[in-house]
């Protein structure tokens, strides 16, 4: 099991007290929310593609740490990725915080690695993975919230 | 006004009354260790732990009696059958129910509310008719009334309450009318603690002749109930909440109500005779009890009150009084912090916030130090939405929990101030 520091790491604390992109975004293509009812996670994210590309992104809510850092992390990620890339990003997100996968630093890169942590947290899994769910969301576009239940 | 719960001030010459360390040995979970730390049990209002006695009278059910009940005619099934009538008894006994024919076991709280919300709803509620709750109701004495309302075209009405989780009684007599037709309130809250003068509510009810739901859930873990001095018509409990198993529960109902409501299920067990023309249904309590019962459950929630009724329940309300006392102190010098829930006369529960930091994340730093707390909205989303808060962090101490959990948990919130300070 691991230990506090493990989860909350310095990049984590940090976001979560200065959210990054933390604002709607003029002319979004996509807004979605996300909710996660068992401890009232919501966010709400707004995305703006030009082409194929993530050219703005941009969220608002309230949380816990994990899900507050996660989603702001996440927009600094994606920000000028195609949507593909950022799918590609948020499968091996994914596997890491379930606990599937070595995190592969080359690939997610220092901040998102940060939240490899959480897998040893299995309750707070669903906070990391809120943001990218809704993200996710966004892009299909069908409009509806999301909920982790 | 009488709350129908005992309630003593503390004083520091009265604390050593009760041994908290006598009882503490009954619950064998209590001495097991939690991330390589003692565990300190601080979520009682979501399950309390068991007493020996409990786990020993399931166990012997099973290896010396058991048998299927109200059918067999031979010995093992008429032994059963006791022990399943005698669980009911205890129950009646800690409720003071006048008789166990008016205590219905069910699966829990939640069921013996929708026990109610179906057969009274279903004969008693129409169009344009009200059904009147608190501001402060658990989910589960919320949506069974919300289906109900929808499907006969009724109203749902809300008692509303002040900052301190307190209901605004003078509001009372102004939403009782010639249309409502039900009372359900929580005698306890689950989220705030706060003890509501549920004497008070079924007097006035009583006057304008509607009947009165009470969820019980959270009051009996503190001590016996008497039905029969708070008047109510209805009294829900779930066993796992008061030192007994899961699955099962009661719902007490005055007999002539009970008598006129229809069956809440059809089956075995709850029927006089069947045939393919009509059924004529069993007396009470066995016309809502169809199937076969939980019968380890009642053996289970019988030995659970055996086992209360041996605690001195003056000393051990003083000693919850103390310890309310000290988690609320101890928790507000931690600067940032505001507790939820301060009605004057309350429970061993205490929700609070910490400013910049989300109950979750409390809740991950507490478990860390080996101390489980509740944290979410408690299923009771109403009161998160009065207080204009997604969540709470919640310590729900029971008779055997210590000033030392208590300061196990405060050092975890200083912890996790200072973390995201």
């Amino acid at each position: 099991m691991g230990d506090l520091q493990d989860l909350y790491q310095q990049v984590i604390l940090e976001h979560n007290r200065s959210p990054r992109n933390f604002r709607e975004v003029p002319g979004a293509t996509h807004v979605a929310d996300g909710d996660n009812p068992l401890c009232g996670d919501k966010i709400r994210l707004w995305v703006k593609v030009t082409g194929d590309v993530i050219e703005d992104v941009g969220f608002q809510g309230s949380g816990c740490a994990i899900s507050q850092a996660s989603a702001s992390v996440m927009t600094t990620v994606v920000k000028g990725k195609t949507v593909a890339e950022a799918d590609r990003l948020f499968a091996a997100f994914h596997d890491m915080v379930t606990g599937g996968a070595v995190p592969d630093a080359k690939e997610l890169g220092t901040k998102l690695v940060a939240f490899a942590g959480v897998n040893e947290f299995p309750a707070r899994v669903k906070c990391a993975n809120l943001p990218w769910h809704t993200l996710h969301a966004a892009l299909k576009g069908d409009g509806s919230a999301v909920s982790t239940d | 006004m009488s709350t129908g719960l005992e309630r003593v001030q503390a004083g520091p010459e009265t604390r050593a009354k009760f041994a908290v360390e006598r009882v503490r040995v009954d619950f064998p979970l209590l001495g097991r260790s939690m991330r390589g730390k003692a565990l300190a049990y601080l979520d009682n209002a979501a399950t309390s732990q068991k007493p020996r006695h409990v786990i020993d009278a399931i166990h012997r059910f099973y290896e010396t009696l058991n048998a299927n009940v109200h059918r067999g005619v031979y010995q093992l099934s008429e032994e059963a059958t006791t022990a399943y009538e005698w669980g009911r008894a205890m129950l009646a006994q800690y409720l003071n129910a006048p008789s166990p024919a008016e205590i219905v076991f069910v699966r829990g709280t939640t069921e013996a509310i929708n026990l109610v919300a179906a057969t009274f709803g279903r004969t008693r509620i129409g169009a344009g008719d009200e059904i009147l709750i608190s501001a402060m109701e658990h989910h589960s004495n919320i949506v069974p009334w919300q289906l109900v309302a929808e499907e006969r075209g009724a109203t749902l009405k809300v008692i509303p309450m002040n900052e301190r989780g307190e209901l605004l009684l003078d509001q009372l007599p102004g939403l009782l009318t010639d249309r409502t037709r039900i009372v359900a309130v929580v005698h306890v809250s689950n989220s705030l603690g706060t003890v509501n003068p549920v004497r008070e509510i079924v007097e006035q009810a009583h006057n304008r002749g509607i009947p009165v739901l009470l969820d019980g859930a959270q009051a009996v873990p503190h001590g016996p109930v008497d039905v029969q001095a708070l008047d109510c018509d209805f009294y829900a409990v779930s066993g796992h909440k008061m030192f007994g198993p899961t699955g099962i529960g009661a719902l007490y109902g005055r007999r002539a109500l009970l008598e006129t409501l229809p069956p809440y299920q059809g089956g075995g067990e709850m029927i006089a005779s069947v045939t393919f023309a009509k059924t004529t249904y069993a007396p009470l309590p066995m016309k809502f009890e169809a199937g076969t019962p939980n019968i380890e459950g009642a053996v289970g929630i019988g030995a659970a009150v055996d086992y209360l009724q041996h605690l001195d329940w003056k000393s051990v309300a003083e000693y919850e009084r103390d310890l309310l006392t000290y988690t609320q102190e101890r928790l507000s010098e931690i600067p940032g912090v505001r507790l939820v829930g301060t009605a004057a006369d309350k429970v061993s529960v205490v929700s609070f916030v910490l400013d910049g930091v989300h109950p979750h994340d409390i809740g991950t730093i507490a478990d860390q130090e080996g101390v489980a707390i509740r944290t979410g909205h408690h299923c009771t989303q109403p009161v998160m939405d009065f207080f204009k808060i997604p969540a709470t962090a919640r310590a729900s101490l029971a008779f055997y929990n210590t000033r030392d959990d208590v300061d196990r948990l405060a050092a975890a919130v200083w912890k996790a101030r200072e973390l995201f300070g």
